[in-house]
This record gives structure tokens, sequence and C-alpha cells, in this order.
């Protein structure tokens, strides 16, 4: 009984001296609910609040659900958060309207909200940091029908149909190519969560199904990873590949010239961002309705670039 | 609430004397104790643990899962294993999205609905494990894409909303017992979690379904011998299972008032960690609901109060597996006095 008991207690007590400490030596910390871990782009985004705690003289601390489709542990997360009644919080919803109750309560004890990534079905939120994901899709088909002369066909594997990235990054391109480039087909969407396994197999049925395939755009980092190697796997070349985001796997595809480039987002400038408007709502600050983080456009050429660098992720 | 005898522990000649310690009430009062520690260790070192806004945040959170335990808790006494729990949870609430909000038709029809689903999956499991002989552990991971899958299909893998089902919310957001007693805004969900558990520990304890759920566990060839038609039985208890599942379909789909396709993965062994945290052996023919119960508030408790106290989120993953392994550590010292 007593073996059970320390047991129990000793680990505890591993966890919290370990991991309890930096975050509690500041006045002030600002927790950020992600929706998100262990992928990359979360980290950066990590990166870029711890970057802003630094500057600011705030602690952070970064939650996020294992994987994007447990709403409901997002919303647990978000509950702990709140016990805390920290002066504000960050939030990327992962449904756009489950976690409205609590941020009613939010409001109710004058905690600001800044909503990062993608925004609620609400006005409680004082702002939202994210990429215009329509306009950075846009720039993804202009370079996709630079590259294929104005004329051929496109497939897209898109990372999924109901978030707000995947359904704005989807639109934004097909529709971009449908308004400007007539010549232009897509062939077929399929969309493959963002998992890179199931992306690669996607990949290469669509390019078993359309032998004169001339582009492919992959939506996110695991689509976009998987779009490489199923092409690599099939052994096609003169492909046009359009990634988004960064990661090391796609920094390499890009200067091996598998990959003719990529959007990225800003990540770091997401999390950056966030924590900027949340001491700025706390100081009574007016802010905007939506902070554009921005996006770019980069390929072997300009990769290596200051400004470039600065916002890819490994 | 569970302490009447069970065939499980009958059978075996009784030890002459045996401690204390190693009886299965000492098993739960164990687990029970280690639930009262932690919560109060986090209330000592956070002032923000113990507001009765969190607490019920934590309650909440054990309440789909806690629902999930017991479901597999009735399998894993008959010896089986169930890993579909999670997205036969997703399925019932998509097709209750699906009556309501596609079909419009009225709240109760929607209950019905995820409880009917949820049996009716349960009972493919069971026919797929006790008629077609195949493995639970197969049968049930089948059943997990299966229903994944399905859930996708049905809804073109976006959420359903419920906003025109006014009062859907309330099955798990409402508080019947805040509006007696506004102090205390115990949400509906919970209610329903530990009625879910009162209604199965007397199935369990107190009739024959129950008597024999353990028997299977613990001898089900000794059982067929003796003339009973195990498969039927087999198949109750997995329809029976379904159907709470069905429940716990209700309650996530209330809470978060949407049905979500792409979730459940995960949520069975979350579910299977709370049964065991509880004492149920995985071997089958013993366990107990509120041992499962208590695994469920142990986990809740856990996650919550480390979120709470600011641990890093890297370190919370470690402590969770930490204590599934010093519970049944635990319970394997406890058995190994028993003899």
């Amino acid at each position: 009984m007593l073996k059970r008991r320390s047991l129990i207690a000793s680990s505890l007590a591993l966890a919290m001296a370990m991991g309890a400490g930096p975050a509690m030596a500041d006045d002030v910390t600002i927790p950020l609910v992600s929706k998100g871990f262990q992928h990359e782009f979360w980290q950066a985004v990590r990166a870029g609040a711890e970057q802003a705690g630094a500057e600011f003289g705030v602690g952070i601390e970064f939650v996020g659900p294992d994987d994007e489709s447990q709403v409901d542990r997002q919303i647990d997360m978000l509950s702990a958060a709140l016990a805390n009644e920290p002066p504000a919080i960050g939030f990327a919803a992962l449904d756009t309207q489950a976690a409205i109750p609590l941020l009613r309560e939010a409001q109710d004890k004058g905690i600001h909200i800044v909503a990062f990534d993608s925004g609620v079905d609400s006005d409680i939120p004082v702002t939202t940091a994210t990429t215009d994901n329509v306009a950075a899709a846009a720039l993804a088909a202009d370079r996709m029908a630079e590259l294929l002369g104005g004329s051929g066909t496109v497939a897209v594997v898109a990372h999924d149909q109901v978030s707000a990235t995947g359904v704005d990054r989807r639109d934004g391109f097909v529709n971009r190519l449908a308004e400007q480039y007539p010549d232009i087909e897509v062939v077929t969407i399929q969309y493959g969560g963002g998992d890179h396994l199931t992306s690669t197999e996607i990949t290469r049925a669509i390019l078993t199904a359309n032998p004169d395939l001339g582009g492919i755009f992959g939506t996110n980092e695991g689509s976009a990873i998987g779009v490489v190697n199923g092409v690599r796997e099939a052994g096609r070349e003169g492909l046009v590949i359009i990634g988004y985001d960064s990661g090391a796997a796609q920094q390499d595809a890009i200067r091996e010239g598998l990959m003719a480039g990529a959007i990225t987002q800003n990540p770091v400038g997401i999390g950056f961002e966030t924590v900027r408007a949340a001491l700025a709502a706390m100081n009574g600050e007016d802010l905007p309705e939506i902070i554009d983080t921005g996006f770019f456009w980069y390929d072997a050429d300009n990769i290596d670039d200051e400004e470039i660098q600065a916002v890819l992720y490994n | 609430m569970t302490d009447t005898l069970r065939p499980g522990t009958t059978t075996g000649p009784a030890p002459e004397r045996v401690s204390f310690f190693a009886t299965a009430t000492a098993q739960r009062l164990l687990a029970f104790a280690s639930l009262i520690v932690m919560v109060i260790v986090f209330s000592v070192l956070s002032p923000n643990f113990m507001q009765t806004s969190n607490i019920i945040a934590i309650l909440q959170a054990a309440s789909v899962n806690g629902v999930l335990a017991i479901a597999v808790t009735l399998i894993i006494i008959t010896g089986g294993i169930d890993l579909s729990v999670g997205t036969m949870m997703t399925f019932c609430a998509v097709v209750t999205g699906v009556v309501l909000t596609n079909m419009g038709m009225p709240l109760w029809t929607g209950v019905i609905a995820a409880i009917l689903t949820g049996a009716c999956a349960g009972f493919a499991s069971g026919t797929f494990v006790a008629r077609m002989m195949i493995p639970p552990f197969i049968a049930t991971l089948g059943m997990m894409m299966i229903l994944r899958g399905l859930s996708l299909i049905t809804t073109g893998a976006r959420p359903i909303y419920f906003n025109n089902t006014p009062g859907f919310d309330q099955i798990s957001r409402g508080s019947l017992v805040g509006q007696v007693f506004p102090s205390v805004p115990v949400p509906n969900g919970v209610l329903i979690l530990f009625a879910v558990a009162i209604a199965v520990s007397f199935i369990l304890n107190r009739t024959v379904l129950g008597r024999y759920t353990y028997a299977l566990g613990s001898n089900e060839e000794a059982m067929r011998l003796s003339g009973v038609n195990t498969a039927a039985w087999k198949t109750a208890i997995y329809t029976l299972a379904g159907a709470i599942v069905g429940i716990a379909g209700l309650l996530i789909a209330s809470r978060l008032n949407s049905a979500q396709p792409a979730l459940g993965m995960g949520y069975e062994l979350e579910a299977i960690a709370a049964v065991v945290i509880g004492g149920t052996s995985l071997s089958g023919g013993r366990g107990t609901v509120l041992g499962s119960l208590i695994g469920a508030l142990i986990i809740a408790v856990l996650a919550n109060g480390l979120r709470v106290l600011s641990v890093a989120q890297e370190w919370q993953i470690v402590a969770m597996g930490a204590i599934i392994i010093a519970a049944v550590y635990a319970d394997q010292l406890r058995r190994q006095k028993t003899g």
C-alpha cells in the first residue's frame, strides 16, 4: 500500500520538479492553447511565443492536444488554463464553436482571449493572429500557372476539408486557377489528413490515374512531403510540385529541385504576435480584428535569403 | 456498491486468513486513497486547483472517458478487450447528428438513436467474437476502423452541429443540480456518468447477466460444459457495452454541441487505462465498475492538476504513463500476497 502511494507521489514530484520550475519563475504567465503540440509547425509557433515572452518579460505556457481531431481534449486544456485566471490566453480553436461557452466564462472573468492560427465564431477574441490562407494559396496558384506555362492539368493533395485552413487553402488555390488561368484544369482534389504516409499513397494513386499530370499542390507540411515521397517512389519527372509550410524534408526537396517551391507562413510570427497582442489587450490598447502575420513564396533561389530563413523552421 | 461475492472469487478454496490489504475492497480503497492524495497534493501546490469551476471541469473531463471505461470494463471482465469504443462513440454521435440535424427529428429520438446504434455495433462485435470465433483484439480492431470510416462517410468528413436542436447541449453541459443548488452546478453529464455506474454495478452484481460476465472471464469452458449458451450471453454483454458507448457518444456530442467525425482514435486506450488503474484484470474474471470510475477520475485529476500547475506537457505525458505502471504494479504486489 505504501509502495503504491509513494510511487505515485514520487512520479508526481518528479514531473513537477522538472517541469514546473521555469514557468513559475515569472509573475505573469500567458497560456497558449494550441491545435497541436509535437508537430514542427506548432513548435515553431511556440518558439515565437517564447521569444516574445523573453522579450516582454512574461512566462509562456504552451499546450495542445496530440492531434487535430481531439476537440474535447483541447477544451479540457482550456478549462485548466482558465482555472489559473491568467490575464490573457492565446487560443487556436480546433472547432469554431465548441469552445464558446468557455470563452464566455473567460470573458466573465475578465480574461482577454487572443485567437491565433484560426478564428472562432464569436466576437469574444480581441483579435486573431493568422495567415491569410486564401491569398497565400492564390499565390501558390499563380506560381503553378507560371511554371506550367499557363496550361496543363494539376491535382491537389489537401490536409482536410473541415478546418478553416484546409478549406481556405484548397479554395484559394482552385478559385484563382479557375478565375485567371482557364487552360489549367484541376483534375482531382484528395484529402490525406496531413499524414505523410496517407498523402504518399494518395499521390501514387493520382499519378497512376493521370499519366499526363502537370503539377501537384500539397496544402500543408505533411501533405507536401507525402507528394514528394509519392513522386519520388513513382519515379516521375518533370512534375511541378508546390508545397506549403516548411520543415526539413520540404526544404531538402526544394534544394534538390524535386519541389519547385512552397508557400511559407510565419509560424514564429504567429506565436510572437499572439503574445504581443495579449499584452496589448492587457494594457487596454485597441487591436485590429485580424493581425495578418504574413506569408512568403520560397524556392531554390531565395531559400537562403535572410528574410526567408527567419520564417522557415526545421 | 459492489461488495457482493462473485463467481471469480468464490470458486477456489479461500485462504485461512486473508490480510485486509490483500482483499478486493482494499484495492479499491487504495485507488480511492490515491485519488484523494492527488487531490490534496494538487490543492496544496496550487490555490487555483480547488475551485468549484475547476472541480466541475475535472468531472466533465472524466465523464466521457468514465462511461467508455465502464463499457470496456464489462468486456474486459469476460476476458476480452474492446478497441472500438472510441470510434464507436463517434459513430453514435454522428448518427445522432444525422437524426437530429439532417432529418430534423425531436431530441428524444436522437437519444434513442445513439443508444440503439451503439447496441447494434456492440451486437456486431459480439457476433464476431462469440459466434465467428474471431479473437476480440482483432474483431474490435476491425470494428474500430469500420466505424471510423463510416463516421467519415456519413458526414462527408465535416462536423454536424446541433444548432437546430435547442436543449441538446444541456444533456451534458446543463445542470439540473445547479437549478436546485446554484452554488454546486454539477453538469448533467456527470450525473449521467454516475447513473450509468450505478446501473451497470447493479447488473454486474445482482443479475444473471452479471454473474455470467464474471463466469465467462474465469472459466468459459466450464460454463459451456454446464449447458450455458455462452455465445448468446457473450453477445448480450457486447451489446450492453455498445449501448453504454452510445451514451458516451451522446455525452461528447452534447458537450461539443457537434458530432466530430474524425475524433475517437486513442480514446479506447485511455478508457482501458482507467480500467486497469481501477484494478480490473486484463486476464478477465475480475473487476468492478467502481474501480474503473475511480480510474477515470484519477486520469482526469492528474491531467487537470498538472496543467493547472503549469507542468510542461512533455512531462504530463510521462507522469500519466508512470501512474498506469505504478497502479498495475501495486495490483500485482497485492495479488502475489493473496497467493
